[in-house]
């Protein structure tokens, strides 16, 4: 038994002890499980309402719509993220996987709307397989693993559009081309796809054998094990989702821009692990549930929204103020899980 | 289970794959020049190792704080952000001449890593997580600070950057002092070993009364100090603040340099001359690659597959 595991351990497993099966759990513990889990919730409520004072600007449909669909690509990953982290795992290849799935998207376009949204799920989904299985049948670190595939993933992609000076275009008036571009209802339909795969996640995590096998694996991968889950088989299946998520974001964001620029997603890993954890997923593992995922992922979209608005501040603040943030939130998470351990 | 099997096999082959885990990287490193002294034309020059050299002189400075740092079972992923921090900063205080600029410099990198040690070893926060958070606001203050590109015209800059001492570079000077510094520091000093000692089990080594807050600390701020001189020197080498595109990707060049070089990423253990032969490994093989005409693509898979490889090669170990 390494130290990795004994440390970890500890803490999600208190915190469902506290937070399920204890039958009367402490008004300190109460405030602290609350506080975890829709933190996050107050925290987007008062920021649009301070921000929809502050500027004219914010509550307009225009800008509310922006916000939806510069939202719903960011939340596709973060939701094959929020399953990752759940075992316990990270995915730091999601960026390159969401350029690679929209170039080839865009590229499979000229065959279709079939080959445009299939080719890129399998890509995707082969490279989180790959990421899968080095990590559970190889006990390979998941960071390392994935950052491999981060690296290689790119490597492919320039090596697909002539070292990325070649931009696939997606014919405008194409049925995929309305996947990104159309609405319905007044809302686009990426956000409508999102909201449908959130659902999905949601039941899928919370309601199936599988989403139990995800909690376990986070929670004490040797008691999962000796319990019959297939541990392996759980960590193969959410690279895999992870990689799919973000071959389909990827695929989306490419119909909605009609071409596969090969420059996005750097970083994106980075603030897809900041929504999820914002959202109160532990990254110890165990402990988690999607709709934080989106609502961490609204979050740090209103606040770059905020920062936009007030126009003097330079972009890059953005990026202090996000780093700020995700320190905050984690030091937050930590004081939280620490305060019901010693309770 | 497999391992059972295996060890009642031959013994030869534990014993080739223990020799490929610590000297895999050197075998690697000579490959390479072999490969390319027969294949490549102009490899074999004074000019073309000097530029070797060179090049792999930041990417070696930043790997030997990531070695301090994977040998506590932690990692520094705010490295890249840190040297852009710290050429940000170099720019705006080179008013008061070269040195002081450094100095800022390597403060600015002091208190990165000063932060991401208090968030580690008093806050608790995951390695990962506490030094994502740095990456992420890092990168942010250094282009609030220096919005983009900027000219470093200083001579004591340039200096620094070209000018050499008995025809070796003094950035290779620097860097070659460096390294035998942090493996004195890790091999010889009580320091050094209750680092290993935390890497190898923080709860034992807690028991055991080191100060591993204290020590953890020490460890990202030298990981800090060490990202923020490459990117002093990286400003000298392109005479130039570049906060934007400075130190991109760096954390995963020295992350894959100490991994390569056979420093297992559960700590416990921290192997410098492999470090560097990790570094030069990288930058031969994306020479070799550049130099036969193959596109930058290939480099960056190869990178993969080569990260992957040795990690897989080093596997057993890290599962002690």
């Amino acid at each position: 038994m390494t130290t990795e595991t004994t440390e970890t351990d500890t803490q999600p497993d208190t915190v469902r002890r506290s937070t399920e099966e204890d039958g009367s759990p402490s008004r300190a513990e109460r405030v602290s499980a609350l506080a975890q889990q829709h933190g996050a919730l107050v925290t987007l409520l008062v920021a649009m309402v301070v921000a929809s004072l502050s500027f004219d600007t914010f509550l307009t449909g225009d800008n509310l719509e922006n916000m939806a669909l510069s939202s719903a690509f960011l939340a596709v990953v973060a939701l094959g993220m929020t399953f990752v982290i759940v075992t316990g795992g990270i995915d730091l290849s999601v960026g390159s996987l969401f350029a690679l799935g929209g170039v080839v998207a865009a590229w499979g376009s000229q065959h279709g709307t079939t080959v445009a949204l299939l080719l890129p799920l399998m890509v995707c989904g082969l490279i989180g397989l790959v990421n899968g299985v080095l990590i559970a049948r190889s006990g390979l670190a998941p960071f390392i693993v994935t950052l491999a595939a981060m690296l290689g993933a790119r490597g492919i992609l320039l090596a697909i559009t002539d070292e990325g000076s070649r931009t696939y275009l997606v014919d405008k008036d194409s049925f995929f081309a309305t996947l990104g571009q159309g609405s319905l209802l007044g809302v686009g339909v990426p956000v409508w796809i999102t909201m449908a795969l959130f659902v999905l996640g949601a039941v899928v995590l919370r309601r199936t054998r599988f989403g139990q096998y995800v909690y376990a694996v986070g929670g004490n991968e040797d008691a999962a094990a000796l319990m019959g889950a297939p541990v392996a088989r759980t960590k193969i299946a959410v690279y895999t989702l992870s990689g799919l998520c973000a071959g389909l974001a990827g695929a989306l964001n490419a119909a909605w821009l009609v071409s596969g620029v090969t420059i996005l997603g750097s970083g994106m890993e980075l603030e897809a692990i900041a929504a999820v954890v914002i959202g109160g997923t532990l990254l110890s593992g165990g402990f988690g549930f999607v709709s934080g995922s989106l609502v961490g992922v609204l979050l740090l979209k209103v606040i770059q929204n905020i920062i936009n608005q007030i126009g003097s501040l330079d972009s890059a603040y953005q990026q202090v103020v996000s780093g700020a943030f995700l320190a905050g939130v984690v030091v937050a998470q930590t004081w939280l899980g620490r305060r019901r351990r010693v309770l | 289970m497999t391992d059972l099997t295996l060890a009642r096999g031959p013994v030869d082959r534990d014993r080739l794959l223990r020799l490929l885990r610590e000297y895999g990287v050197y075998a690697g490193v000579v490959a390479l020049l072999l490969f390319n002294v027969a294949l490549t034309p102009h490899f074999v020059s004074a000019e073309n190792f000097r530029t070797q050299a060179v090049q792999v002189a930041p990417v070696l400075i930043v790997a030997l704080g990531m070695a301090l740092a994977i040998g506590t079972e932690g990692v520094d992923l705010s490295v890249g952000s840190v040297m852009a921090l710290s050429t940000s900063l170099l720019s705006l205080y080179l008013g008061y001449g070269p040195w002081a600029a450094a100095l800022v410099a390597v403060a600015g990198g002091i208190l990165v890593g000063l932060a991401n040690g208090t968030l580690i070893a008093f806050l608790g926060v995951q390695p990962i997580v506490a030094t994502l958070a740095l990456m992420v606001a890092g990168r942010g203050l250094a282009l609030v600070l220096l919005p983009q590109l900027k000219d470093v015209r200083d001579p004591g800059m340039a200096a620094l950057g070209s000018g050499d001492l008995l025809g070796i570079p003094y950035l290779v000077l620097i860097a070659a002092a460096l390294a035998l510094l942090v493996a004195f520091v890790v091999r010889r000093t009580t320091f050094g070993r209750q680092l290993l000692a935390i890497g190898d089990s923080r709860p034992a080594a807690r028991l055991a009364g080191l100060p591993v807050r204290r020590v953890l600390i020490v460890v990202y701020i030298c990981s800090g100090a060490l990202a923020a001189i490459a990117g002093v020197l990286a400003t000298a080498r392109l005479t130039a603040s570049d906060p934007t595109s400075l130190g991109t990707l760096m954390e995963l060049s020295a992350i894959t340099a100490v991994v390569v070089g056979g420093t297992p990423l559960s700590g416990g253990r921290v192997r410098i001359g492999g470090t560097i032969a990790g570094a030069v490994l990288i930058q031969l093989l994306t020479t070799t690659l550049v130099k036969h005409d193959l596109p930058p693509s290939w480099t960056q898979i190869a990178q993969a597959v080569v990260i992957v490889g040795a990690v897989y090669a080093a596997r057993e170990r890290g599962k002690r």
